[in-house]
């Protein structure tokens, strides 16, 4: 089977049917269906976060079978996504797509999680040591997007189980947990 | 009963009329009774209801074909043998009584009618039917004026049918004027002339071709309306709900319906047209000719190549698109082993019933697990090759297959090819599942070399 940076690919990826955008209703279904889950399972364990449509996406592209996804093809199954609440679109004119393989939800458990874990239920931490500080390594916070963190800390906040408070410089923006 | 002074008309085996040479029909008014109404007692005969017909030379009278009575004959009169077309009289009686036409005939000392005759009497043509009166009248008068015209160019009572002044003058005559009275054409002055004569002539036609034009296109609006009246009555016939036994008016609704068919007018009621004579027999010409070119083609041909076959064998009388398909739509009502097929693209096809979607797809399905097809798919060539039909037809089949979902397509710069439908194979919850036996292991062992 083959890989692709490290992740391993399902056999169906070298199917040429696969990469052409099937027009029968049964078949696309399940063909809209295999590429959510591949583009989720694929972004969750390179940690990707935004996909540009316009932009080179290796999974959209197999050189093995010398086939490429079309643009109407990348925008179909993108929109399925966000249609299932798994992505957004980062801006009016569609071209960057934000890939939510956590939802805002999973991730503001996680962040809770993280507070437990490091004993910050009470305490406070920069956004920047949440996103790359020593604790967060090895977790899934680490390289989060920070558009994605600034969701789900206000989501949080929202739900009163923090505040995020702005520093003198973007680096020294913080969050003051109270769980 | 007194002699018959018109001359008969000589029919051809199916009841047209024999013309003249250069003679041509002009127009027809059906239901006319033609009769002497002053003079009962005159050899004119009393004809009821039949088909007038006015032709450049002569007025013609046929009994209707379905008119009781083999008795019934036929009657001509020349144009020639008319001395005067009376004008219609508009008085309030002829706005309720059928229109009339009347006129002069000319007849000779013994009753005949004649050109030149002493005697003469007066006839008149009852119109029953529906016909345009008033445009039988201007056409009557013009035809009668032109052959009067022509008549006197003649000149001799001969009826020679050249009225163009010819160079074969007679060589025993001296002088400029030959026999017959015509400027004779000899030497320089004499090609002048004949130039001259020519550009005069040239001149005249042109005029009178124009004449024709306007006249033609006056008759065109016309036409126009006569169609609308007839398609307006074969609907309204339709819609009523009247039962076949009143027959005259079916049997003149058929015909009217035949008469905008041969005009080429398509009869507005369908499912009635669906019947008609012309298009059953065409129907059955065509289920005889398909079998041939059926058979090379593999079973299965496009509509359009029929079309161009079947009127190219027919080479004259040929038919037109609509004429096809209505012929084909009629062959489910007789037992004929072809149909006409429309595929979801709009293609339509003319196969063999034996030619069967479900032979067609177990052929495709073994053509494309083949091992060579399961690496590289299937194109419509590749299709037409298998299945022995032309590449067009192979490629509807394979669409066909793709929307049952035996099929996949694949689009790429290779170009356009398609593989067995993997998709319901694989597992939704585990994609990397691959079960040992069945479609998805044969494709996964063919490809083994790729990954």
């Amino acid at each position: 089977m083959q890989k692709l940076k490290g992740f391993k690919l399902p056999h169906f990826f070298n199917y040429p049917p696969y990469f052409t955008l099937q027009p029968v209703r049964d078949t696309r279904e399940k063909q809209i269906q295999l590429w959510k889950e591949l583009i989720l399972d694929y972004c969750k364990t390179q940690k990707i976060f935004v996909i540009g449509l316009e932009e080179e996406f290796p999974l959209f592209t197999n050189h093995a079978i010398e086939r490429s996804l079309t643009h109407e093809a990348r925008a179909a199954f993108l929109s399925a996504l966000i249609s299932e609440g798994r992505a957004e679109w980062m801006d009016k004119g569609h071209r960057k797509c934000l890939i939510l393989w956590h939802r805002i939800q999973d991730w503001a458990d996680i962040l809770i999680q993280f507070a437990k874990d490091n004993g910050l239920e009470d305490g406070v931490v920069t956004i920047e040591e949440i996103r790359s500080g020593t604790e967060s390594q090895g977790t899934e916070l680490h390289g989060i997007d920070r558009t994605i963190l600034n969701r789900a800390l206000k989501l949080l906040e929202q739900k009163g189980k923090l505040v995020v408070f702005k520093g003198t410089s973007t680096d020294d923006e913080g969050v003051k947990f109270s769980l | 009963m007194a002699e018959n002074c018109l001359p008969s008309v000589t029919l051809t085996g199916s009841g047209r009329p024999v013309l003249e040479p250069n003679e041509i029909e002009c127009f027809f008014l059906s239901g006319v009774d033609l009769l002497c109404e002053d003079d009962p007692h005159t050899c004119f005969p009393h004809l009821k209801s039949g088909l007038l017909i006015l032709t450049t030379h002569r007025l013609l009278w046929l009994p209707d074909s379905s008119a009781a009575g083999p008795a019934s004959s036929s009657a001509a009169i020349p144009l020639a043998a008319i001395s005067h077309i009376f004008s219609q009289k508009k008085s309030l009686r002829s706005v309720f009584a059928s229109p009339r036409v009347r006129f002069q005939v000319s007849l000779s000392p013994e009753g005949r009618v004649a050109a030149s005759g002493s005697r003469s009497v007066v006839a008149t043509a009852v119109v029953r039917g529906k016909g345009d009166c008033d445009a039988f009248l201007t056409k009557f008068w013009e035809n009668w004026r032109a052959r009067a015209s022509e008549e006197a160019e003649s000149g001799s009572s001969s009826g020679s049918s050249a009225s163009a002044v010819t160079a074969t003058a007679a060589a025993s005559s001296s002088g400029i004027y030959s026999s017959d009275g015509t400027v004779r054409m000899v030497g320089v002055s004499g090609i002048l002339r004949k130039e001259q004569e020519m550009w005069e002539s040239t001149d005249r036609s042109l005029q009178d071709a124009f004449q024709d034009l306007n006249a033609l296109m006056s008759k065109a609006k016309e036409m126009v309306v006569l169609a609308e009246k007839m398609r307006l009555k074969l609907l309204s016939g339709s819609n009523s709900q009247t039962n076949a036994t009143n027959d005259e008016e079916m049997g003149s609704k058929e015909e009217m319906q035949d008469w905008l068919l041969s005009v080429g007018i398509i009869s507005p009621v369908t499912k009635e047209s669906a019947g008609a004579l012309y298009h059953q027999q065409l129907s059955r010409q065509l289920a005889d000719f398909v079998k041939v070119p059926l058979e090379r083609a593999g079973g299965i041909i496009n509509l359009i190549d029929i079309y161009c076959l079947f009127n190219r064998a027919r080479g004259t009388e040929l038919i037109s698109p609509d004429d096809l398909l209505q012929a084909c739509s009629l062959w489910e009502k007789f037992e004929v082993p072809v149909v006409l097929r429309k595929f979801d693209s709009g293609v339509m096809v003319i196969q063999t019933k034996s030619h069967s979607d479900e032979e067609v797809l177990a052929k495709i399905k073994m053509l494309v697990m083949k091992p060579d097809a399961l690496r590289a798919g299937v194109s419509a060539g590749d299709a037409a090759r298998t299945l022995g039909v032309a590449p067009t037809m192979a490629k509807e089949h394979l669409l066909s297959a793709e929307s049952k979902g035996l099929l996949c397509r694949d689009i790429s710069p290779d170009g356009f090819r398609f593989y067995i439908n993997l998709f319901p194979e694989i597992d939704r919850d585990d994609m990397y599942l691959v079960k040992d036996q069945g479609i998805y292991a044969s494709w996964v062992q063919a490809n083994h070399s790729r990954a």
